[in-house]
């Protein structure tokens, strides 16, 4: 037989086989696609998010080189004149981004510009105010984008009420912006009404320039001698700063996304070596007929391949079809919060397409390898003959392999992070995931081994059966093991991570009652007198004031939390990672979180220069503190420190203690009666806030658990199958044990003991994997993504539970697949050939 | 008079109302003792007539007796037990169990039917040696020939001394010196242990081995004479 006509001859036999029983095809191509399309919608809701994100950040900055930017509150406007006079600057465009309260509720998002240099940079978005420059000079105009105008429900002459510092303002729609000239939701106004409007006068946010023609903006850049906390940045590098944010959570759900494929594969493996050993006759006469040994592994292999390409095209398609759902449902986040567009746009790029769907064919083909390996291993001459059964494949000798990938997992595990991320973690998890599923079969036999032979000749069967079949089951294991071992790794990290946030919430809400300035508006701040104002609320014992602000440490790196709060030189009131420890006592003190210890290489005892009021300030750092809510970096410094160098008396935070016996709820409406707050205030009880807080972090991991569930889903579905399909290859098996005197019953729940009883294994061995997996996560991909440490908890009660319904899950199915198996085809069934 | 061991009535079965029926008002009795062939074409209704006997197909009309007891007058649990106690099987293709050694293959029908494990050990062994297996309790089926094999499924159908012993085409696996001695070692086994059998063939030279040979027309069950 010539080879491309004895693989086609093959093929033709395999998809015959499949035509007549379609079930095997069906779920492999199903589990390759579920895993794709999760894969896929992960990676195109990410991929859309930040693509908005860019669009949003190029509209911003239009054609500008550089943009130099302060923190949120601004920067002197003095900066403006230098850099506009600076030889190879063309144009300088001021900007001031603000929040605005609304009195009717809600906040809006305000651009002050100077509109004839705006337009220069962005003539798409102020092209459009031509003829309107006169009117919007006027210090209450206020020119809205279309979003805006509909959201608001504002045409062109209405007037919008907002509050400033505990002040009503109005501003007259002077016109509303064509819907195309910009996607976001704002208002724009005259840079010095901005200013004066939000009482900002003097400052700005950003300064856009375009350089002369030939400059390197990069190099350009780095000549500009800003103040501190002052950057100049390339819309390029903008761009990747909001990418260095979000990153590591992104990864981690494609990695999470990756692992249903990963299952899939298995799944696929599975199915592919289940087949191989029905097909041990088929496959011997094909070898009789005369198709080679690598011929028939082609053939397999490329029936792998074509389950693949199915199952990549239909994944793709549907994960296109997810994200889309998901963009136009809830935007671009997944859960995080860090990713919040307005976009429904579902980014479409080919090559990541056809990445998804060479992914899907490389997965299956990578599930058939072993089982195409097994095919043309088949002996011809001794499966053909009647009677034949398969040897069952001895353990083979694995440990060695094994030994080496679980040896080479936990070496990974001690890799630094590379390109800020847990590559190492990830392989670790992947070589240690690998060296545990080649000691399947091992694990299966030892147990068996130590089992004693049971007096019931029901009992003695089953397990004889089991201890002969023991490579088949290792098989229909290897997706349950996976899937499972991942899924009580991620359940164990989660509840880590749950219980020492709720415990961490706990450290550091220790008042009654907590007010916040919106980070939204910048319209209000906690003046001292707001803060004599709410200490003499009656029923408030104590107050604490705090000042939060964003400070721009490295150009490249997303903004850290600076902290000003009453703090001791201990650093007592904070949640301590380890002991406070002795600094320059004429330094001021400072505590570090994780996160912006290792970002920055600042450590306990050092130094940190901070850029506070424009100038360079050294802090003496006494320690490390844990903080859950910034994985970008944080530092606490005292705020009399904070007071002496800005000079500012303005909060954005306080804690408030009752007095004994004031009722929370009340004393909570009279601060909101008394301060005025409005929208801009948030004045909320300690227990509401920690069960906010709880509930935001559950909807940040539900993504996790809802990839979980389906990579489990499809491991079971593993399982399941290759019971269906070992259940229909053993009727002859049923069917003579009818005839000697087994009870239909007795089948049955020797087939769902079976079924039990390897599920159980499985659920075990991937518990064992699942709690060395955990401490890869726990330890070193969580820490490494995220900079915190987690206390280690075990889900004992969640894992139980799990385990339980997978175990009856797999009994079973197990019993029903017998019942088909067993259902009236006693006579018939020996009549086959087995 | 005795009872006869195997006693059919007006025997019916018809798979489809509108086809004539595989089996057509059949009448037969098998004493105990006797071992006899039926022979007859491919589709005329033998396996058919040994499930029906066997309790595993149910007759549409007429009567199975088997050692006096109708079977259609016994349930499913009923019939799985009279078959678990009362008869033996053995099929062409062997349907030896192979994860289990050959003494356990061979041991199951004692095991279901509660015989104590001290007794099973040498019943089985004494078994294997009536089939010419002596020896081989721990080997497994793979290290068998055909022949072997189905020495193993004789012991097995024999094992736990059935009054009824069914054979269908035990031969038809076999090359004919393995087949001339299986059916020369079933015939005497079930006169050894006092039971009667039916072998279904198509061969004549297994008809031959019996104590008398028919030929199944689907309605009668004629005398055939065989060399």
């Amino acid at each position: 037989m010539r080879p491309a006509a004895s693989i086609t001859t093959a093929l033709a036999v395999f998809a015959a086989q499949l035509r007549d029983r379609p079930l095997r095809l069906v779920v492999s191509v199903a589990a390759i696609a579920v895993g794709i399309a999760l894969a896929a919608a992960v990676h195109l809701i990410n991929a859309s998010a930040l693509a908005e994100f860019g669009r949003a950040t190029r509209e911003l900055s239009g054609t500008a080189d550089l943009a130099v930017r302060g923190t949120k509150a601004g920067f002197e406007e003095s900066l403006y004149v230098r850099l506009a006079s600076r030889p190879g600057v063309r144009v300088a465009s001021p900007v001031l981004l603000r929040e605005a309260a609304l009195v009717a509720g809600g906040t809006l998002p305000i651009e002050g510009v100077d509109p004839l240099l705006a337009a220069a940079l962005r003539p798409e978005l102020y092209g459009e105010l031509a003829g309107l420059y006169v009117a919007l000079l006027a210090p209450d105009a206020l020119v809205l984008s279309a979003s805006a105008a509909r959201d608001l429900k504002l045409v062109r002459g209405d007037w919008l009420s907002l509050r400033v510092g505990g002040l009503e303002r109005r501003l007259q729609i002077v016109a509303v912006l064509p819907a195309e000239a910009t996607a976001r939701r704002m208002g724009l106004m005259d840079i010095s009404s901005a200013q004066w409007l939000t009482g900002s006068v003097g400052l700005l946010s950003r300064i856009d320039l375009r350089l002369a023609p030939g400059l390197d903006a990069a190099r350009y850049a780095a000549e500009l001698q800003l103040p501190a906390g002052v950057d100049a940045m390339t819309p390029a590098l903008e761009q990747a700063r909001a990418g260095n944010l979000t990153r590591a959570y992104r990864v981690n759900l494609d990695m999470l996304a990756l692992v249903a494929l990963l299952t899939g594969a298995f799944l696929v493996y599975a199915t592919q070596a289940l087949a191989v050993m029905r097909r041990r006759r088929q496959l011997a006469l094909l070898r009789a007929l005369g198709v080679r040994r690598g011929e028939l592994r082609l053939a397999v292999l490329v029936e792998g391949a074509a389950v693949g390409a199915v199952g990549g095209v239909l994944g793709t398609a549907l994960g296109w079809l997810i994200a889309r759902l998901v963009l136009s449902l809830q935007g671009g986040d997944l859960g995080a919060g860090l990713l919040q567009t307005a976009t429904t746009r579902v980014a479409t790029p080919p090559l990541a397409l056809a990445l998804f769907i060479a992914l899907g064919i490389v997965v299956a083909v990578a599930g058939a390898w072993l089982p195409a390996r097994r095919a043309a291993e088949v002996a011809p001459a001794r499966a053909l003959k009647a009677g034949d059964e398969e040897a069952p494949a001895a353990v083979r000798d694995r440990l060695v392999l094994a030994s080496v990938l679980l040896t080479l997992g936990a070496g990974c595990a001690f890799v630094p992070p590379l390109y800020g991320l847990p590559l190492g973690g990830y392989a670790s998890i992947a070589c240690l995931l690998a060296g545990a599923v080649l000691l399947v079969p091992a694990f299966v036999a030892a147990t068996l081994a130590h089992l004693p032979t049971p007096r019931s000749p029901l009992l003695a069967l089953l397990l004889a059966r089991l201890r002969n079949s023991i490579a088949q089951s290792a098989v229909s294991l290897a997706a349950i093991v996976v899937s499972f071992s991942l899924m009580v790794a991620m359940a164990i990290m989660v509840h880590s991570f749950r219980d020492s946030f709720e415990r961490w919430l706990g450290a550091v809400l220790p008042a009654d009652i907590y007010l916040r300035v919106s980070p939204a508006a910048d319209t209000f701040d906690l003046s001292t007198a707001a803060a004599a104002t709410l200490a003499a609320v009656p029923g408030v014992a104590r107050i604490e004031l705090r000042r939060t602000t964003q400070l721009s440490l490295a150009p490249a790196q997303p903004p850290v939390m600076l902290i000003a709060r009453a703090l001791p030189r201990s650093g007592d009131s904070l949640p301590l990672v380890g002991y406070p420890v002795a600094t320059d006592p004429t330094l001021p003190v400072a505590f570090v979180s994780e996160a912006l210890r290792d970002l920055y290489g600042v450590q306990p005892g050092g130094v940190l220069e901070l850029p506070i009021a424009g100038r360079a300030v050294r802090f003496g750092v006494a320690g490390l503190w844990r903080d859950y809510a910034r994985s970008t970096g944080s530092v606490v410094v005292d705020l009399a420190s904070w007071e002496r160098l800005t000079g500012e008396r303005r909060y954005t935070e306080a804690s408030v203690w009752l007095a004994p016996r004031a009722a929370a709820e009340s004393v909570r409406t009279a601060i909101e009666a008394r301060l005025q707050g409005g929208d801009a205030l948030q004045v909320i009880a300690a227990g509401a806030l920690k069960q906010r807080a709880l509930a935001a972090f559950d909807r940040a991991f539900a993504i996790t658990y809802a990839l979980e569930a389906v990579a489990v889903g499809i491991g079971l579905l593993g399982v399941v199958l290759a019971f269906a399909v070992q259940a229909l290859a053993r009727r002859a098996e049923f069917g003579m044990l009818r005839h000697i005197g087994l009870r239909r019953g007795q089948v049955l729940r020797m087939l769902a003991g079976e079924g039990a009883f390897l599920a159980a294994v499985g659920v075990g061995y991937g518990l064992l994997v699942g709690l060395l997996l955990s401490v890869v996560l726990v330890y070193v991909v969580n820490r490494q993504s995220f900079h915190w440490t987690l206390d280690y908890i075990v889900p004992v009660g969640q894992l139980a539970l799990v385990a339980l319904v997978l175990v009856a899950t797999a009994a079973l199915t197990a019993g029903i697949s017998g019942r088909v198996a067993t259902s009236g085809a006693v006579v018939r069934a020996v009549r086959e050939d087995w | 008079m005795s009872v006869p061991l195997l006693a059919l009535a007006g025997l019916v079965r018809r798979y489809q109302a509108d086809r004539p029926a595989v089996i057509d008002g059949l009448d037969f009795t098998l004493a105990a003792g006797e071992w006899i062939a039926i022979m007859g074409e491919s589709g005329v209704g033998k396996s058919t007539l040994l499930n029906v006997i066997a309790g595993l197909d149910r007759a549409d009309a007429g009567a199975v007796r088997v050692d006096g007891v109708e079977l259609a007058a016994l349930d499913d649990d009923a019939l799985t037990l009279l078959r678990r106690q009362s008869m033996g099987f053995v099929f062409q293709a062997f349907h030896v169990l192979p994860y289990l050694s050959v003494g356990r293959n061979v041991a199951l029908p004692l095991a279901l039917n509660g015989v104590p494990e001290r007794e099973i050990r040498p019943r089985v062994a004494a078994m294997l040696v009536d089939v010419g297996l002596e020896g081989m309790f721990e080997r497994l089926p793979r290290e068998l020939s055909g022949g072997e094999l189905q020495r193993v499924a004789i012991a097995r159908a024999l094992v736990h001394r059935p009054r009824l012993v069914l054979a269908d085409e035990p031969t038809g696996n076999l090359d004919p010196k393995s087949a001339a001695q299986v059916l020369a070692l079933l015939g005497r086994a079930v006169r050894a242990h006092g039971g009667g059998g039916l072998l279904i063939t198509h061969s004549r030279a297994a008809a031959a081995s019996a104590d008398r040979a028919y030929e199944f027309d689907g309605r009668t069950l004629v005398p055939l004479t065989v060399p």
